[in-house]
């Protein structure tokens, strides 16, 4: 008797401590975004002369009025960011799933040799200098706004997850769908597609997501400020101190002037903001195409 | 050579017979072709002497000497230690996360509770490795980063981060984790779902404790799960994270002993140093390493379960 109630109490305080644990591992994933939007409100004289802090004795609106009146470049770079993630999440999705398709006939017979001329793909590059030389001086993509799309525009990943999804459509689809006369792209629009609409939901949030990031690419082959999407546009202003990306040229500010230590935060918070708010809505696809993706069977 | 024909024969009727299949396939074979597969006789460029005005094939052949000045000045060695040590901590490091954060989530009780830490913890995975650059110039920066806040306001004199040697690789690591914790969670959280209740049940019948149910029951039920993600995290070890090393550490080359990974070598022979051939040579070696590398984990893993094996 005494026994089972030692065990309860120590149950008891297992779970105080998991909950504990818990939260405060928690708190510590908040607390470089909570840092990070407290120090875009705190105002310049404030950041100068104690640094940032997660509670300022001041709010300051200063960096978002700024923002405010000088978005036409911050707007561009979003456009950018827009442009390569809806082009290469349509396009990517529309190739990709019409491969899995493919892949996943059993009548088709070349479906092996395939699946290893993606596979091999994971397993062996030629390397960073030679793709970059392909993409500048075979294919003239420096400067291009299509050097940020074709990079990750279709993962063998992806294809296979693509693949293991329209597995588990019952061939008798196919079957009747086939006996009617159709033929097999029809099968692949008409009756695939709209029953496989999770699975594109989840690769194609992937997709967006890879894009929304994106600062790699731009990073090796963009010049022009105007074709830099978000992320690489944020870099630059906090690697480099360029509060002068802001400014659209031909206006004379002195950045000495500038509240520029809340204004790299309240860009950072601008850029990130969209993903934040999005996330409750669409976390349950990411969570699903993980588990599917990360253990196989 | 008949049965090459007989081959090429079968392979026209297929064509003929599906070409629909056939071009919709067409898209993804065309661009992993121009895309992965032109690039990979580039990787010759690791053996020449590479000038721009005579391309890879025309410049002068040296055999192994790029990989030899590597070597000799001791860069090769530096920067596959700092990559193969890095790679370990945060796959060992990491995974006990994983696991522990997977095993306590389950343990709570509140179901509340469970998916609020659940979300949260698996934010930052979808953070780009660009804001985490501004994280670290909040916290760290030396004139206004929030530590420097909190030290100078404790009367302690400011550090300077950025100079210092000793502290990146705690940053590098810490941020790893930051953002690594929650998507490795949600696999063992899956993997915990899966084991039976039954067993639970019984256990609890037969008085034990519920540590002793955790030590007992979940951890071994979790040994596969976790050897399989070992072995593959040590499959891709001498690659990865650059993104991370990048944004945190930039160009800032007083730090390139403790911190210089092969990812950021070699983009920054293509980059700043223009130094094609001995940046390809390191990427090379990366790549036929890597292949091995996969190739022997593979091997391991279709030995002791070979139904997760990758082929």
């Amino acid at each position: 008797m005494e026994k089972k109630k030692n065990a309860g109490r120590s149950e008891k305080i297992m779970k105080i401590c998991f909950y504990i644990i818990i939260t405060i591992f928690a708190l510590s994933c908040l607390f470089p975004f909570l840092l990070m939007v407290t120090s875009s409100f705190m105002s310049e004289k404030e950041i100068v002369s104690e640094g940032y802090k997660l509670i300022p004795d001041t709010v300051s609106l200063s960096a978002y009025k700024f923002l405010f009146r000088n978005f036409t470049n911050l707007f561009n770079a979003y456009r950018v960011t827009i442009f390569i993630a809806v082009t290469g999440t349509v396009f990517g999705l529309f190739f990709m799933s019409m491969a899995g398709y493919v892949l996943c006939r059993k009548d088709f017979r070349y479906r092996n040799q395939i699946s290893f001329f993606i596979y091999f793909t994971t397993l062996f590059s030629g390397g960073l200098i030679p793709t970059y030389m392909l993409y500048v001086n075979g294919l003239g993509l420096k400067d291009s706004i299509w050097s940020m799309v074709l990079p990750s525009l279709m993962s063998p990943w992806s294809i296979f997850l693509m693949k293991n999804f329209m597995k588990s459509i019952p061939d008798s689809l196919y079957e009747s769908a086939n006996i009617d006369g159709a033929n097999d792209f029809r099968i692949y629009w008409q009756i695939y597609m709209p029953l496989a609409k999770a699975s594109l939901a989840t690769i194609g949030l992937f997709q967006i997501l890879g894009y929304w990031n994106e600062w790699y690419n731009a990073m090796l082959y963009i010049q022009t400020p105007a074709k830099f999407p978000l992320q690489y546009f944020l870099q630059r202003i906090v690697s480099q101190a360029n509060i002068q990306l802001l400014i659209q040229q031909g206006l004379t500010i002195n950045t000495g002037d500038l509240p520029s230590e809340s204004i790299k935060m309240a860009t950072a918070v601008i850029a990130t903001g969209p993903i934040v708010l999005l996330y409750p809505f669409v976390q349950k696809y990411f969570v699903s195409g993980l588990t599917i993706g990360a253990v196989k069977g | 050579m008949k049965r090459i024909k007989l081959h090429l024969e079968n392979f026209v009727h297929e064509v003929k017979k599906k070409y629909i299949l056939f071009l919709m396939v067409l898209p993804v074979l065309i661009y992993f072709f121009i895309f992965a597969y032109i690039p990979m006789p580039g990787a010759y460029i690791a053996f020449v002497d590479y000038n721009i005005g005579k391309g890879i094939f025309g410049s002068a052949f040296v055999g192994l000497k790029n990989f030899e000045f590597l070597f000799r000045t001791g860069d090769l060695l530096r920067i596959t230690k700092n990559t193969i040590l890095y790679n370990l901590v945060f796959l060992i490091l990491g995974n006990a996360f994983q696991i522990i954060f997977a095993v306590m989530i389950s343990e709570v009780g509140n179901k509340w509770f469970k998916k609020i830490s659940q979300s949260i913890i698996l934010l930052p995975y979808f953070i780009s490795m660009v804001i985490v650059g501004f994280f670290s110039y909040n916290l760290f920066n030396y004139d206004y980063g929030f530590i420097n806040t909190i030290l100078a306001g404790l009367g302690f004199p400011k550090h300077e981060f950025y100079s210092d040697q000793g502290i990146w690789k705690y940053i590098i690591v810490f941020f790893k984790i930051w953002s690594g914790t929650g998507y490795g969670m949600i696999i063992y959280l899956a993997s915990i779902a899966g084991i039976e209740q039954d067993i639970y049940e019984a256990a609890s019948l037969d008085g034990a404790s519920p540590m002793q149910k955790i030590r007992y029951i979940t951890f071994p039920m979790l040994k596969p799960t976790m050897i399989l993600l070992i072995l593959f995290g040590l499959g891709g070890i001498l690659k990865g994270s650059f993104d991370l090393f990048y944004n945190l550490i930039g160009t800032n080359s007083v730090l390139y002993p403790q911190t210089d990974v092969i990812d950021t070598f070699v983009f920054r022979s293509l980059v700043g140093q223009f130094n094609f051939s001995q940046g390809a040579a390191v990427g090379f070696y990366q790549s036929v390493f890597g292949l091995v590398l996969v190739l022997t984990v593979n091997a391991i893993v279709k030995k002791i379960e070979p139904d997760s094996a990758l082929f």
